[in-house]
């Protein structure tokens, strides 16, 4: 029996800021969730089941706090269940909801990912003082610097392309009222002038802290043929994960990573991601990741993907734009981050992006990764149902 | 073999929460001395009060006082009472349905022993004696035969009002890095770095981790790699990080000794920041008495090439 399509029929995210004083959790993820509903027309009794996701409990000291948001997000007497994949959780939350609709276990459930980083502790979360172990010497981008180091050394990139994707990321945000981070006087030589955090990584192509959640209302094709507005059809998802450290591991381009788009392009019949796919929404917590991943994911060969930064390629107005929203760069509740990416490639499909609307998407890819590189969870999806 | 290392591990920190608009009121009142609770659709009094409600998932705004005074509707004894607890001494975890409301609450109940607590018996609240808005406010509750108090009538909304709580969190572990690292760490005091090599990829693992997180397979064969390495490839720290008494700007840096399959990391010195490159020659520098060298020094060898170190970044 072939798998029932899935359509994205609903999405709603709150405006993410550095800091929801005002709002509980609870009344942060309801606010995300009650925008996805309204935007699919549906009540809390429309929905069979919510899968929920967010980064480690660790990072503000709730322990599962699912379990205190079943009431906010009308999931009592529902199945609830949580997903747990580092950064990439957003992603992964979507697709676990996404294959309960496929399977047709359920028919209409509502995703949701959260992160409320206020009142968080992210870098005390992923530094603890483990006995008898080096003390880490360096912060949060010191972990990445030496791969970015590492990318240029192997691709030749000139060392203006990470400013190059700083500027368009947060000129993208302007666009977008949803984006933490409105940069209203940006400049690219603002970005250049940013102080050199870690060395070859400065301060305005790291990603900010926000608070913040996102919701989509995920159904089958009987829902969809309801939905007040066009639906977004996923094509093929996927997840893979590999160890954070292991002999051989590539950080630049992690096999996990290729494996998962090649899974993702499989399943939607994409021979060509360069030609076939209309614009993409990826992770990019540090700017040199977008040439990383655009190799990663088989839109450049190997050492070329800076060359599409380059040239203006990935630019809104570009012929494959990157990160329509303002990416991760200009907003990043850790949790929920990987669904925004995965929202926001529905959005474009479903022609809802607003002011950052790519004309005419038809295809667009949706990435999350997450941890030490070690999980990624990728879908696309397109303005038509998939062929079956 | 070296003894399997042990070591006591406690993390704390103090999480922030902000309340939102019931648990604001709710909390603002204790510090008040004043209990509320919140109004369901179906006409129910929840305390403690939650935001949404739990049948129809609708929006709960509807504050209403309670009174201070209650029933025990079941209990449990605490015979030792752990640290951060309400009460230092033998107590009763009792859920207490105050007067007014329709669920219980949870709290400490001081009671001379467990046969003096029954399910059923009068209680009211002993308030703290200096209260912040939090639900230490109730210090506990405590026996009571009399009549419930008259309430004041309160409607929930309250001048300066409290709007976010310290949480702190304190996990106690015994942490131990098990066979393969106790080995490594006993061999570092001799300044020497021993892996372990994989019996199915023959990679060298360093630190070993006692598997092979690709073969999936116990590694048990011990390899002695460096002093020397090479930098695969680094960046240049140029803010100080919380908690390190290390100068910036500094090179953090991937080494890999010679001998091993993945890099460590490590901090180079002994040459100016910026004129640290991939493929310099390294060894380590110890200082008296530290566990793991304090950096890493050119050794003055030519560069490695590229070709070499390329699958160790
Ligand atoms: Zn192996």
């Amino acid at each position: 029996m072939s798998k029932e399509p899935v359509a994205v029929v609903g999405i709603g995210q709150t405006k993410h800021v550095a800091a929801r004083r005002d709002v509980s959790i609870a009344g942060l993820v309801r606010e995300a969730a009650r925008r996805a509903l309204a935007d699919a027309e549906l009540t809390w009794a429309d929905i069979d089941a919510v899968v929920i996701g967010k980064a480690p409990d660790f990072f503000e000291g709730v322990m599962m706090p699912e379990l205190y948001l079943a009431d906010a997000l009308g999931a009592v007497g529902k199945p609830m269940l949580r997903v747990h994949t580092a950064g990439s959780v957003g992603g992964s939350t979507a697709l676990v909801a996404a294959n309960l609709v496929a399977a047709r276990v359920h028919g209409t459930v509502l995703t949701l990912a959260f992160e409320k980083q206020s009142e968080s502790n992210a870098m005390w979360g992923l530094s603890l003082p483990i006995p008898f172990q080096q003390p880490l010497l360096a912060g949060a981008g010191g972990f990445f610097a030496p791969h970015v180091r590492a990318y240029m050394r192997r691709s030749g990139a000139p060392d203006t392309i990470g400013s190059l994707v700083a500027y368009k990321d947060r000129r993208n945000a302007l666009k977008n009222p949803c984006a933490h981070l409105h940069e209203h006087d940006i400049t690219l030589e603002k970005v250049q002038a940013s102080p050199m955090l870690w060395d070859p990584i400065r301060y305005s192509e790291t990603c900010p802290s926000s608070d913040g959640a996102c919701a989509m209302v995920l159904t089958d094709r009987a829902g969809a043929a309801r939905a007040p507005r066009p639906p977004a059809w996923m094509l093929g998802g996927a997840m893979r994960s590999e160890p954070t450290l292991f002999a051989g591991k590539d950080f630049v381009s992690p096999r996990a990573g290729r494996d998962c788009a090649a899974d993702v392009y499989r399943q939607a019949g994409i021979a060509d991601p360069r030609r076939d796919i209309d614009a993409v929404e990826m992770y990019v917590p540090f700017s040199w990741y977008e040439p990383m991943w655009l190799e990663n994911l088989g839109f450049a060969a190997e050492g070329e993907g800076w060359k599409l930064t380059e040239s203006g390629v990935t630019e809104l107005d570009g012929d494959l734009p990157v990160n329509m929203s303002g990416g991760v760069l200009s907003t990043n509740p850790i949790g929920a981050s990987g669904m925004i990416r995965f929202a926001e490639a529905a959005l474009q499909v479903r022609g809802q992006a607003g002011e950052h609307q790519v004309d005419g998407a038809r295809r667009v890819l949706g990435h999350a990764y997450g941890g030490g590189s070690q999980f990624f969870s990728m879908w696309l999806v397109g303005s038509a149902p998939p062929h079956s | 073999m070296p003894e399997v290392l042990k070591a006591p591990l406690v993390l704390e920190f103090p999480f922030t929460r902000s309340l939102g608009p019931v648990q604001s009121a709710f909390l603002t009142g204790l510090r008040e001395r004043v209990v509320l609770g919140v109004r369901t659709s179906d006409a129910r009094t929840l305390v403690p009060p939650v935001e949404y409600d739990p049948v129809t998932a609708e929006e709960l705004r509807d504050l209403v006082e309670v009174a201070p005074t209650g029933t025990v509707t079941t209990w449990a004894w605490n015979h030792a009472p752990r640290r951060g607890q309400p009460l230092d001494t033998p107590f009763a975890w009792a859920l207490v349905r105050l007067d007014g409301a329709d669920t219980a609450l949870l709290h400490a109940l001081d009671a001379p022993g467990p046969d003096t607590v029954r399910t059923g018996m009068r209680v009211r609240i002993r308030w703290a004696e200096e209260r912040t808005g939090a639900i230490t406010d109730i210090a506990c509750f405590e026996p009571y035969d009399g009549a419930a108090p008259r309430l004041t009538g309160h409607d929930g909304h309250f001048d300066n009002a409290v709007t976010g709580i310290v949480a702190p969190a304190r996990l106690d572990y015994t942490y131990s890095p098990g066979r393969a690292q106790s080995a490594y760490i006993d061999a570092l005091a001799g300044h020497r770095t021993v892996g372990e090599r994989c019996p199915a990829c023959r990679k060298v693992y360093v630190p070993p981790r006692g598997a092979c997180p690709t073969c999936g397979v116990a590694t048990a064969e011990q390899v002695e790699v460096g002093p020397r390495g090479t930098v695969t490839t680094f960046c240049i720290v140029n803010i100080k990080a919380k908690n390190l008494d290390i100068e910036v700007p500094y090179v953090y840096a991937h080494i890999a000794l010679d001998g091993a399959d993945l890099a460590l990391h490590g901090r180079i010195g002994g040459i100016p920041y910026d004129r640290v490159r991939m493929g310099l020659r390294v060894e380590p520098v110890w200082t008296e008495g530290a566990r793991y060298p304090d950096h890493y020094r050119p050794t003055g060898e030519p560069d490695a090439q590229y070709e070499t170190y390329k699958e160790l970044l």
